[in-house]
This record gives structure tokens, C-alpha cells and sequence, in this order.
């Protein structure tokens, strides 16, 4: 059993044929991007088609889990019982890639103390068996 | 262009008592927007069975078709409904009102607003139910918007102010933007407001100090840089010219309206947070500035008053900066000085009360009070206006009306 900081409540993603290789690679431990398989340009969240060539033959290819809060929030209001208070809704902008950048939260710091620019690293949140979410920590 | 005859002007405009949220219980919000619709006609001096179009956004649950027969229209002509989202669309309807009018499809089009939140549910924050399942997992996404939330919900990003909230602390990260230069469009929206009986705010006055001590809601976002939410309808129709001249109130022409965003947009930083500097922090407006400036031949120095959409005050600044009020990352000193305030500013913005002050209708109200404006009827008049830019929220895929007096 991994670590929890959101309770079970939290929204489940709807799911789209675009979107499901996405979360099935989390449900592995793996946070992937979209990569285009003609042109090899990268996108995220996963479209049906490549914006840059026009192919339809995407599919998704592993980074390297680290990156750097490229702006955030501290929410200080409580959605649902049991969610953290205040918490961190961060974009985190990942590594090796071009500029690309995911919506996440950062767990494991004091709100107040995370930055713009903070180095972060992907962890995995195990809401159940069937569902993980990626969230990031500031890195070791 | 097309035939000046024929060219687009607001002559009715019309709204129902604002109340807070869920504070009408004696009317429908489709009664409401019926009531809208008839007081924008009489205010234009038109029989509400001669309106032939009709127009919304905001996924508007009023039926356009069903209200047209509701009121009575004698034939329907025209029935728009825009794709730009929330907050981003009350222009965008306009503009496309305009369009159908200049083209001969219809020849008085009413668009309209009507927001009863309480009787349905709160407009943005569904989404914390969206995808509650017994146990967590994967659930097949029922639409588009909510196939999009699944990179935004399960994190937390429940609210508009969330979003918004990070684009506004990259604004600071970048330009060192603060939150007293945000509380400065609050202070003076909700001063014009208390000018303004239609407000709901009105008789609620508030200083820079009231608005630095409302508590935090999603930093750097405190309550007072937040819009309202309210129960009401508003309206404006949209004719041609020749029509125009021979109705009750001065003409305002449509000089130039635009629609949109840059391309990889999508749906905004409410979905999708990726994009340049340029396009995260710039709310995605740059398009409409482009657009409008172009159409109207006019600059940023021949508008005589704004209504800049407010569901933020600092998105405010960011529309500020991509119609070249001021320059990039400059709206913070912009306001701070004074320049948003009536009547001594430069540029007198929401003089109505805006959406943190007055209701919070989408921005349909800010048409409303743009009109007004022109006509020498504001509760804070700016002497002699003759211009007024009115726009639709950035950060979405938004839209804009440069207003002028004919």
C-alpha cells in the first residue's frame, strides 16, 4: 500500500480512446506523453491525431518522471472530506520534453514553501487497484 | 463590408433584478430570461413579436427556439448558440448576431444571458462531482469537456479561481504583479457599483484594505478579487442600422468584433495548462486585440471607457495588456494608478460594477452597460463617451465589441 494524501472521493477521470493509454501507463508506474509515430512531435493531454503532420498514428512514449513547477496555486478551500488543507495545485513542467506540462499536486512540502521553479519528481498514488494518480514531490 | 444600411447596431438593452445566488425563488431562470428579453425590447422601443433571432452561449440552458416561441416572435429567423466557453462567449453571440444581421438571415436578434443557480446548480463547480464512483477507477468519459477534466479533476482543480489562480502567479512570477495592483480593480469596480442601484453590491462599500483582509480562496486569489454568483437575466438585440435610427434611443454601432484564440489554446488554463509564456500568461486575447484593432482602424488611445470582463481582477490586467492599454506585464502599475477608476481615470472600466461588483451574468451585463454608456445613461457617466471597448473573459477562448456612437 503506497502513501495516500487524497481520499478516495476525488474525482475518477473519464476516460476517451485518446486518453486511456495515458492512465493505463500511470496504472503501471510509468508518466508518459503523447509522441506522434510518423513526425515524432510530442503533445499532452493526448489528441486523436498528430497537430503538426496530421497522422492518426500516435502513441505514447515514457519521460523521465522529474520537472520543475512552472506556476501553482495553495487552495484554501476543502471540496471534499478528507482532502488536505490548504493543498497544492501545481503545472509541472517535464523534463526532456518540449516544454510540456502536466496538471498535478505537490505533496510533501509545506504549501506555503513551494516555488516556481521548484525540481520536482512523479510519484504514484494507488487510489485502488484500479486507479492511479501521478503526483509530484519536491526532489531528493 | 457589406451595405451600411444594414449595418449592426445594439438598440434594446435589458436585464431582470440581480439577486445573490439563489435569491430568486419567484420566477423561472427561463421566466427570467423571457423577462430580460421583453424589457431589451421595450427599452428599444420594439415589439418583442418582431424580434426574428436569437442567441446565447454558454451552453444557456433557455432553449433559444423554446424562448422565441415563449415571447411570441412572429417568424424565427436566426438561432445561434457560440462554442466559446463560460465567460468567454457574451461577445462572441453579439458578434455573431451582428454577422447574421449585416447579412440579411434575420433582422433584430435578441441575445441573452439568464443564470438561476440556485434552482440548477453553481456554474463551475459540478465538476466536483463529475466522476464520483463508488471506488476509484477508470470511467468512460460521457463528453468531450469531461474527457479534458480528467487532466484537471483528479488533482483538485475543482474551481475557475484554482485555474485562474496559477495563471495569475505566473503574471506575478514573471512581472511582479501583486495582489494590492489586483485589489485596485476590485476597489474601483466596487466603487463604481455602489453608484449603481441595479448592483448587487451596491450600498457595500470596500477599500484596499477590506479586499487585503478577505480571506485566502486560492492564492494569490482572495475572496474580493473573486466575481459574484447570482440569480438573473440580461439582454441586447442587435438590428441593422436603417432600423436603428427610426427606434427610441441613440443609435450604438458595432464598430468591430472579434472571436477566438491562438490555436493551441484549446479550452484555456481551466483544462490545459500548456502553451508559451506569452499565450498562458497573456490570457489567450492577443487574437480579439489583433482582430479588433485591425477591423475599427482605431487604437488602444481612441477608447473612452471599458468593460473588461472581471471574473478575476487579475485577468482583468492580462486584457489590458493584450489590447495595448499598457505594455505587457504592465497592467498591475496600470491599474494601480488610478487608470480604471471613474471619473478620473483613463480608462474607466466596469462603470457598471462589473462581475465582482454589479452581477454576475457571463458578461452580458457589460454589454449592457457599454450601451448605456454611449447613450449618456451610466450611473457613472464618463463625459461624452463616443467609444467603449467591451470584452469576454480571458483566459478562455474569448471575444470583444468595440462600441461606438452613430
Amino acid at each position: 500500500m503506497s502513501e495516500r494524501h487524497f481520499p478516495d472521493l476525488m474525482p475518477s477521470p473519464g476516460v476517451t480512446r485518446e486518453s486511456l493509454p495515458w492512465w493505463e501507463a500511470v496504472l503501471q508506474g510509468r508518466l508518459v506523453v503523447q509522441k506522434c509515430n510518423a513526425c515524432g512531435a510530442e503533445r499532452h493531454p493526448p489528441c486523436p491525431c498528430c497537430a503538426r503532420c496530421g497522422s492518426h498514428d500516435v502513441g505514447m512514449r515514457d519521460t523521465e518522471g522529474t520537472g520543475v513547477v512552472y506556476t501553482f496555486t495553495v487552495v484554501h478551500q476543502k471540496f471534499i472530506p478528507g482532502m488536505p488543507e490548504p493543498y497544492v495545485v501545481a503545472s509541472i513542467e517535464l523534463d526532456g520534453t518540449d516544454g510540456l506540462r502536466v496538471v498535478s499536486n505537490v505533496v510533501g512540502v509545506e504549501p506555503s514553501e513551494v516555488r516556481i521553479g521548484m525540481p520536482v519528481e512523479v510519484f504514484f498514488e494507488h487510489m485502488s487497484d484500479e486507479l492511479v494518480v501521478p503526483r509530484f514531490k519536491p526532489r531528493r | 463590408m457589406s451595405d451600411p444600411a444594414r449595418q449592426a447596431c445594439i438598440v434594446g438593452v435589458g436585464e431582470t433584478r440581480y439577486a445573490k445566488w439563489g435569491g430568486i425563488t419567484d420566477a423561472s431562470e427561463r421566466g427570467l430570461a423571457c423577462q430580460a428579453v421583453a424589457n431589451a425590447a421595450a427599452d428599444a422601443g420594439l415589439d418583442v413579436h418582431d424580434l426574428d433571432g436569437v442567441g446565447s452561449f454558454a451552453d444557456d440552458r433557455n432553449l433559444g427556439v423554446l424562448i422565441a416561441r415563449d415571447l411570441g416572435f412572429r417568424e424565427l429567423r436566426y438561432a445561434g448558440m457560440s462554442w466559446l466557453p463560460g465567460g468567454g462567449g457574451a461577445c462572441g453571440a453579439v458578434g455573431a448576431a451582428a454577422l447574421a444581421v449585416e447579412a440579411g438571415q434575420a433582422d433584430a436578434i435578441v441575445v441573452y444571458r439568464s443564470l438561476c443557480q440556485g434552482q440548477h446548480y453553481r456554474f463551475g463547480s459540478a465538476a466536483a462531482s463529475v466522476g464520483q464512483l463508488p471506488k476509484p477507477g477508470l470511467t468512460q468519459a460521457s463528453n468531450l469537456l469531461e474527457a479534458e477534466m480528467a487532466f484537471s479533476l483528479p488533482f483538485g482543480m475543482f474551481s475557475a479561481p484554482i485555474a485562474y489562480a496559477m495563471v495569475m502567479q505566473r503574471h506575478m512570477h514573471l512581472f511582479g504583479t501583486t495582489s494590492e495592483q489586483m485589489g485596485a480593480v476590485a476597489v474601483a469596480t466596487r466603487a463604481h457599483a455602489n453608484r449603481n442601484p441595479r448592483a448587487v453590491m451596491h450600498g457595500r462599500p470596500m477599500t484596499l484594505e477590506d479586499h487585503q483582509g478577505s480571506r485566502m480562496v486560492a492564492e494569490p486569489f482572495r475572496l474580493f478579487d473573486c466575481c459574484l454568483e447570482n440569480d438573473g437575466a440580461c439582454a441586447v438585440i442587435v438590428t441593422t442600422a436603417e432600423r436603428a435610427r427610426d427606434l427610441a434611443k441613440p443609435v450604438v454601432r458595432i464598430a468591430a468584433h472579434a472571436q477566438g484564440a491562438p490555436g493551441e489554446y484549446g479550452w484555456g488554463p481551466f483544462l490545459d495548462t500548456n502553451g508559451s509564456d506569452d499565450l498562458y500568461a497573456g490570457g489567450g486575447a492577443n487574437v480579439i486585440a489583433r482582430e479588433i484593432w485591425a477591423k475599427s482602424g482605431m487604437v488602444p488611445g481612441d477608447v473612452d471607457c471599458a468593460q473588461i470582463y472581471d471574473h478575476f481582477s487579475g485577468l482583468v490586467l492580462l486584457m489590458l495588456e493584450a489590447f495595448g492599454f499598457c505594455e505587457k506585464g504592465e497592467g498591475g502599475p496600470f491599474a494601480e494608478s488610478g487608470a480604471l477608476a471613474w471619473p478620473n481615470g483613463s480608462l474607466p472600466n466596469n462603470t457598471h460594477g462589473g462581475s465582482l461588483s454589479e452581477a454576475y451574468m457571463h458578461g452580458m451585463n457589460n454589454l449592457n452597460e457599454g450601451v448605456r454608456q454611449l447613450r449618456g445613461e451610466s450611473t457613472s457617466q464618463v463625459e461624452g463617451a463616443e467609444t467603449c471597448l467591451v470584452t469576454s473573459a480571458a483566459g478562455v477562448p474569448t471575444s470583444g465589441a468595440l462600441l461606438v456612437r452613430d
